[in-house]
C-alpha cells in the first residue's frame, strides 16, 4: 500500500514533542523513506495469523495482594529528582485541557 | 595473577582463595580505567566510592566463609540500568542528572555475587542506535581503532569489556544491541532468551524485545555471568518462571553431532565487501573442522525483519518514553501550561534518533494505522518466529554473520536507514526471541583502513536453551582462539 | 432562531412527557484490596503526599507493573454478580495520553477484551417498583494521582499551577459501563445505588462518593417519545453524591429539552456539573477526539480465566441485596420503604433474618427491629447486631405480643430491659410479672369498677361524645396498673356502654 504523506504535525502533537519548521521537513522526509520500506510488509501474507502480543508462553502473571514495604521509597527518595516541588508535591505549571 | 587482563573465573577463584582480596582488585582498577578511559570513553560515570565499598563488603563475606560466584570481578554497567546513588541517564540529556533512588534486579544480583561496580557505561540514547553515535552525553571509541564506532547501543560496555577496563560488562539487547558491539569490539556478546533475565530497573525501550546481557572475553566467563543473573524476578511479569539450567558447566569441546544451519536468506554471496566475506566462509568451514553437519535453512520472512522490528520497537517505545515529561524528575523546560512543557522539555531532551522513533511509533499506534503498521508487524512477527521453529526442525543452531561489516568509521552512516541495515541479521534473531549470541571469528582490514578489525559470528539457538548455545559458542571458541590474536590499541601510560 | 430560553421551573409536565429521556451511565470504582493494582504498595486513602509511592506507581525509569491476583478476582466476582459473561481470554491494553497525574503517560487499561461482558443490574426506585439495565462491560485499570489547583477557588480554571500527589495512582479501578437503558434521573440513581450497595455487599469496594471510591459520568440525551433513534448525548462529569448526579441529570434534561424547543441542537461534549450553581458548563476542548493508541501492553501477559475459577468465583456469591430486596417486599410482605432500610445495612439485615427464621413473623418483627430496636441503637451508639438482644430473645418477645400475653407497653419496657441486660424475654415478662391479663371475667370486673367511678363520663358517652371512650379505657389501664388487655378493655367498654 502507498504510504500517505505523514502528517507529522499532527502525531509530534499526539507525542508532546515541540519540532521547528525544519525538523518537521527533515523528519517528514526520513520517516517517509523509512515508511516506503515498511510498506514492503504489505506483500507478506498474513491472513490467519495470530498476532505475536508477547514471545513467551507465561500466562496469568499475577502477585498475591501483600504489601512489599521493602520496594516502597521514602517521600525524600520520592521527590528527590523533582523539577520542582512544593510541600512535599510535585509542581505543575497551569493544565488547560481536561485530558491533556 | 592479573586483575586487569585475567578472566573472571580466575579472579573470583583468587578472590576466593584469598589470594587476592577485592579491595587490591578494586585498587589496580581504579587508576587504570580512569586512565585508559580518558581515550576509550567507555564509562559515563566511574564509581570507585561504590567500588572500593563494595570490596570491603566482599572481603568481609570472604573472611566469613563465604564463596561468591564473581567475587571481585570488576564489572561495567550499561547506563540504562538503574543503581541506586548513580546518575543514570540512558544517555540521555533528559535524564542526565537523574540519580536512580533503586537497584535494578540484574544489578542487584550482581553486587550481591560479589561483583565490583566500575562505572557506568555510555550508550546510544535510549539504547537506540547501533554505533554509540546518537549518545547525548559522551563519545565512545572503538579500543581497536579509536576513530571507530564501538557499535551500539551497548557501546561502552562492548569496549569497556574489549578496552580491558572492566572484565564483564553487562548491556541490553533489543535488536542487536549486545551481539553488534560485542562484534565490532572483539568480545563475547550473549543475548538469552526474552523472559530469562529481569527487566526490572532496566530503562525500557522496547519491552517486548529488551533482554539484559553479558559481555566477556570468553564464553566460560558469559556463561559464568548469565548464571549470576538469570532467572525468575517476581517484580517482571514478563520474567519466566522456569527453573534455570546453569550453563558453565555445560561447556564442549568439539561441535560432534550437531547440526549448523546456514540461512540462505542470509548468503555470504550477498554481502558487498571480499574480506568481509572470506571471513565468514573461513568461519563457516572451522565449524564443520569441529565436526558440525553444515544444513541449509530457509528463513524466508527474514527480509521482513526490518520492518516488522521497526514498526514494533518505535510503537513500544513511544509509549515507553512518554513518561519523560518533566513533571517528576529529569530535565524540565518551563511553559506557560503543562502542555507547553511537556513539549519543549521532550524537543530539548530527546536526541534526533528517539525523536525519529517516537514519531514512527506514534504513527503506527495511531488511529486509522493501527491495523496496517503495529497489528501487521505482530502478525509478521509471528511469521519470523514460525520460520525459526522451522528452521530448528533441522538444525541445532543458526550460524550467521553478526553484522554485515567490521566497525566503521565516525559520521560513516548518516543516512538512518542505513544505520538500521546494521541490524540485518541481528534482529530476525530478537522477533523471535531467541538466545543468541556474537563470538570473535577473525578480522578484516576495512574499505579504507589500516588495521584489522574484529568480526563477530552469531550463533543462535531454539528458545530456552542457553545451556547448547554457549557449549556451542566454547567449543568454537577454543578451538579458534580469534580474538586472542588481535590486541587492542596501545595506549600510552601518561 | 433563538426564542428566550424557557425557565426550568416552567418546563410543563406536557413538554417533560414529549420528551423521552436516555441515560446511561459510566462509573468508576475503587477496588477494596491491601495494595495497588500493579505495585506492592498499600491501597489507603490520604496521607501526607506522596508518601505512598514506589519505583513502580511513580513510573520511574526501568519500573514494571504485576497484576494484583485479588483485583482480578474482585471484578470476576462483581462481574458475576450481575450475570456477566467471564470470556476464556483476557488482557491489559495500554491507553496513551498525557496528564500530570498519570505518571507513565498512559494509563494500564483493557480495550478489546475486558474480564466480564454483559450482565444485568436489576435495581429498585423508591416508590418500589423495580427495573433492569444492562451492562455492556466492566473492566479492570488503574486509578491516576490527584492534583490540586492552585487558584481562588481550587478549580481547573484560572490556576496558575497545580501541585500532584501521587499516593493514589495505581489504585485498582473498576470501570462499569452501563447499556443506555435508563430512562429518568430516578433510575439513574436507582441503578447507581443498587450498582453501589452491590459491590459493598461483595467486599469489593467502600464506594464511598465522597472519599472518591465511586466516582461517575452519565451520558444524557433526548428524543421524541416513541422515536427509535438516540438524540445527540452529552456526557456530564463532576457530580460528586447521589444527590448530585439525580440533579444534574435533571437539569441536563431540562436544558436539552430547551434546546430543542428553542430551535437549536443539542451538541456532543462534555459538560461539568456545577454543584452550586446548579447547572452544567460545557467544557468543550479546543481538540478533536482523544486518540489513545490502545495497544496490549507489552509488560504483561494474557489472562486465561479456566471455568473451574469461574465456578470457584461463583460459588461464594452470596444472596444480593436486589434478592434480599424482592425477599423482603415479596415473601415477607414489607413495605419497600423498610425493606431499603433493612437491605441498607447489611449486618441488621442478616441479624434481622435470623430474628424471623425464629419468630416465623417477619412484620412484627420489623415493626420491632426497624422501631424501637432500631431507637435503642441509635441512643446508645452500638448497633443492633452488636447488641444484647440475640434474634431470639427478640423472636420471643414477638410472639409474647403477637399471642396478647403481654401488651405494646409492656412490650417496650421488656425490649428496654433486654436492651440493657440481655437475657430472655419470657423470663424476664414472669419475674417482672408483666404477662397482661386477657381474661374476660378480670377485664370485666375493672371495667365495671371504673364505669361506677365514672357516672358522668358515661353520660357524656351515651349522650353522643364517643370519644371519651379513650379516656376510659386508660382509666381500665390504670386501674390494672398498665396491665390490661387494651382491646379486650375497650371492647368490654363498649358492650357495656351501648347497653342502658
Amino acid at each position: 500500500m502507498a504510504s500517505d504523506r505523514i502528517d507529522i504535525r499532527h502525531v509530534a502533537k499526539l507525542a508532546r514533542l515541540a519540532l521547528t519548521e525544519d525538523e518537521i521537513a527533515t523528519y517528514g522526509a526520513q520517516l517517509g523513506d523509512l515508511m516506503s520500506h515498511v510498506d514492503e510488509l504489505g506483500s507478506l501474507d498474513t491472513q490467519n495469523v495470530a498476532a505475536t502480543a508477547q514471545v513467551v508462553p507465561s500466562r496469568n502473571v499475577q502477585r498475591a495482594d501483600a504489601v512489599r514495604p521493602e520496594t516502597m521509597l521514602t517521600h525524600e527518595a520520592a521527590l528527590r529528582n523533582a523539577p520542582q516541588a512544593q510541600n512535599g508535591y510535585f509542581r505543575v505549571p497551569r493544565i488547560i485541557a481536561e485530558e491533556g | 595473577m592479573d586483575p586487569i587482563t585475567d578472566s573472571a573465573r580466575e579472579i573470583a577463584a583468587a578472590v576466593n582463595l584469598r589470594e587476592i582480596s577485592a579491595a587490591e582488585v578494586a585498587e589496580r582498577l581504579i587508576p587504570h580505567v580512569a586512565r585508559l578511559d580518558r581515550h576509550i570513553g567507555a564509562y559515563l560515570e566511574l564509581t570507585p566510592a561504590l567500588m572500593r565499598e563494595r570490596a570491603a563488603i566482599v572481603d568481609r563475606r570472604i573472611a566469613a566463609g563465604e564463596r561468591l560466584p564473581l567475587a571481585g570481578v570488576p564489572v561495567a554497567i550499561k547506563d540504562n540500568m538503574c543503581l541506586t546513588g548513580t546518575h543514570t541517564t540512558a544517555g540521555s540529556k533528559i535524564l542526565r542528572d537523574f540519580i536512580a533512588p533503586y537497584t535494578a534486579t540484574v544489578v542487584q544480583r550482581l553486587l550481591d555475587a560479589g561483583a565490583l561496580p566500575v562505572g557506568k557505561t555510555n550508550l546510544d540514547e535510549f539504547a537506540m542506535g547501533s554505533s554509540g553515535e546518537n549518545s547525548a552525553l559522551g563519545v565512545t571509541r572503538n579500543p581497536y581503532d579509536l576513530d571507530r564506532v564501538p557499535g551500539g547501543s551497548s557501546a561502552g560496555s562492548a569496549a569497556a569489556v574489549g578496552g580491558f577496563e572492566a572484565t564483564l560488562s553487562f548491556g541490553s539487547d533489543t535488536g542487536g544491541s549486545i551481539r553488534e558491539p560485542a562484534a565490532f569490539c572483539n568480545v563475547v556478546g550473549f543475548k538469552p532468551t526474552y523472559g530469562r533475565v529481569s527487566r526490572y530497573g532496566l530503562i525500557a525501550f522496547a519491552s517486548s524485545l529488551d533482554q539484559i546481557g553479558p559481555f566477556a572475553r570468553t564464553v566460560a566467563d558469559a556463561a559464568l555471568a548469565y548464571d549470576t543473573i538469570g532467572g525468575h524476578d517476581p517484580l517482571d511479569a514478563t520474567s519466566v518462571d522456569r527453573p534455570l539450567e546453569p550453563t558453565a558447566d555445560g561447556l564442549r569441546e568439539d561441535l560432534h553431532g550437531v547440526r549448523v544451519g546456514i540461512v540462505k536468506e542470509f548468503a555470504l554471496a550477498n554481502l558487498a565487501d571480499a574480506g568481509v566475506r572470506a571471513c565468514y566462509e573461513s568461519a563457516y568451514r572451522e565449524l564443520a573442522a569441529l565436526g558440525a553437519e553444515l544444513v541449509e535453512v530457509e528463513l524466508p520472512t527474514a527480509d521482513y525483519g526490518l520492518a516488522t522490528y521497526y514498526l514494533i520497537a518505535p510503537a513500544e517505545c513511544s509509549s515507553n518514553l512518554a513518561r519523560f515529561d518533566g513533571v517528576r524528575y529529569g530535565l524540565r523546560v518551563d511553559g506557560d501550561d503543562v502542555g507547553e512543557m511537556y513539549e519543549r522539555t521532550r524537543a530539548a531532551g530527546f536526541g534526533p534518533e528517539v525523536k525519529r522513533r517516537i514519531l514512527i511509533g506514534t504513527y503506527a499506534l495511531s488511529s486509522g494505522y493501527y491495523d496496517a503498521y503495529y497489528l501487521k508487524a505482530q502478525k509478521a512477527r509471528t511469521r519470523v518466529a514460525e520460520d525459526f521453529a522451522r528452521a530448528f526442525e533441522r538444525c541445532d543452531v543458526i550460524a550467521s554473520p553478526a553484522a554485515a561489516s567490521p566497525a566503521f568509521g565516525f559520521k560513516a552512516k548518516s543516512d538512518p536507514v542505513a544505520m538500521y541495515l546494521m541490524d540485518y541479521y541481528t534482529i530476525p534473531v530478537s522477533l523471535a526471541g531467541l538466545p543468541a549470541l556474537s563470538v570473535p571469528c577473525g578480522a578484516v582490514i576495512p574499505e579504507g583502513g589500516t588495521r584489522p578489525m574484529p568480526m563477530g559470528l552469531q550463533l543462535a539457538t531454539p528458545l530456552f536453551t542457553e545451556r547448547a548455545l554457549l557449549g556451542y559458542a566454547h567449543a568454537y571458541e577454543r578451538a579458534t582462539r580469534h580474538a586472542e590474536r588481535l590486541a587492542p590499541v596501545e595506549i600510552a601510560a601518561a | 432562531m433563538s426564542t428566550t430560553a424557557i425557565p426550568r421551573g416552567d418546563l410543563t409536565p406536557a413538554l417533560l412527557d414529549k420528551y423521552e429521556p436516555v441515560i446511561g451511565i459510566e462509573c468508576h470504582v475503587e477496588l477494596k484490596t491491601a495494595t495497588k493494582m500493579f505495585c506492592g504498595c498499600p491501597n489507603v486513602f490520604g496521607g501526607e503526599p506522596n508518601t505512598n509511592v514506589c519505583p513502580v506507581c511513580l513510573a520511574l525509569p526501568g519500573a514494571l507493573p504485576v497484576p494484583n491476583a485479588a483485583a482480578i478476582d474482585h471484578l470476576i466476582r462483581a462481574g458475576l454478580a450481575f450475570g456477566a459473561t467471564i470470556p476464556v481470554h483476557s488482557k491489559f491494553d495500554r491507553k496513551n495520553y498525557f496528564y500530570p497525574d498519570m505518571p507513565k503517560n498512559y494509563q494500564i487499561s483493557q480495550y478489546d477484551l475486558p474480564l466480564t461482558q454483559g450482565g444485568v443490574v436489576r435495581y429498585w426506585l423508591e416508590d418500589g417498583s423495580r427495573a433492569e439495565c444492562r451492562l455492556t462491560r466492566i473492566h479492570l485499570e488503574e486509578d491516576t494521582g490527584k492534583s490540586t489547583h492552585a487558584s481562588a477557588d481550587g478549580r481547573l480554571a484560572g490556576a496558575t499551577s497545580s501541585l500532584v500527589d501521587f499516593n493514589r495512582a495505581g489504585v485498582p479501578l473498576m470501570e462499569c459501563v452501563g447499556e443506555p437503558d435508563l430512562r429518568s434521573a430516578a433510575e439513574a440513581v436507582g441503578f447507581l445505588e443498587t450498582l453501589a450497595r452491590t459491590f459493598r455487599e461483595l467486599g469489593v469496594s467502600d464506594v464511598k462518593m465522597e472519599e472518591g471510591s465511586l466516582r461517575c459520568d452519565a451520558n444524557v440525551s433526548i428524543r421524541l417519545r416513541g422515536a427509535a433513534d438516540y438524540g445527540t448525548k452529552a456526557e456530564i462529569k463532576n457530580m460528586n453524591s447521589f444527590r448530585s448526579v439525580r440533579r444534574a441529570i435533571e437539569s441536563e434534561i431540562a436544558r436539552q429539552i430547551n434546546v430543542l424547543e428553542t430551535g437549536g441542537r443539542v451538541i456532543q461534549e462534555t459538560r461539568g456539573w456545577d454543584e452550586s450553581a446548579g447547572v452544567t458548563h460545557s467544557q468543550r476542548s479546543k481538540e478533536q477526539a482523544h486518540d489513545y493508541r490502545y495497544f496490549p501492553d507489552p509488560d504483561l501477559v494474557p489472562i486465561d480465566v479456566t471455568a473451574e475459577y469461574v465456578e470457584q468465583v461463583r460459588a461464594t456469591l452470596t444472596e444480593l441485596p436486589f434478592e434480599r430486596f424482592v425477599r423482603y417486599v415479596d415473601e415477607f410482605g414489607i413495605d419497600s420503604k423498610r425493606a431499603t432500610q433493612l437491605v441498607d445495612d447489611a449486618p441488621l439485615a442478616a441479624w434481622f433474618d435470623r430474628a424471623v427464621t425464629a419468630s416465623q413473623n417477619p412484620q412484627a418483627t420489623v415493626a420491632f427491629v426497624l422501631g424501637d430496636l432500631s431507637r435503642l441503637a441509635n441512643e446508645s451508639g452500638t448497633p443492633v447486631a452488636a447488641g444484647k438482644v440475640t434474634p431470639d430473645a427478640l423472636a420471643e418477645l414477638v410472639k409474647l405480643t403477637s399471642s396478647n400475653a403481654i401488651n405494646s407497653k409492656a412490650a417496650k419496657q421488656v425490649l428496654e430491659t433486654l436492651w440493657n441486660e440481655g437475657g430472655s424475654a419470657t423470663a424476664l415478662v414472669e419475674r417482672e410479672g408483666l404477662a397482661q391479663v386477657s381474661d374476660r371475667g378480670a377485664v370485666e370486673a375493672l371495667v365495671d369498677q371504673v364505669l361506677a367511678a365514672n357516672p358522668k363520663v358515661v353520660d357524656d358517652y351515651r349522650g353522643g361524645k364517643t370519644n371519651v371512650l379513650g379516656f376510659l379505657t386508660g382509666a381500665v389501664m390504670k386501674e390494672s396498673r398498665g396491665k390490661a388487655n387494651p382491646a379486650l378493655a375497650q371492647e368490654l367498654l363498649k358492650e357495656k356502654l351501648g347497653a342502658g
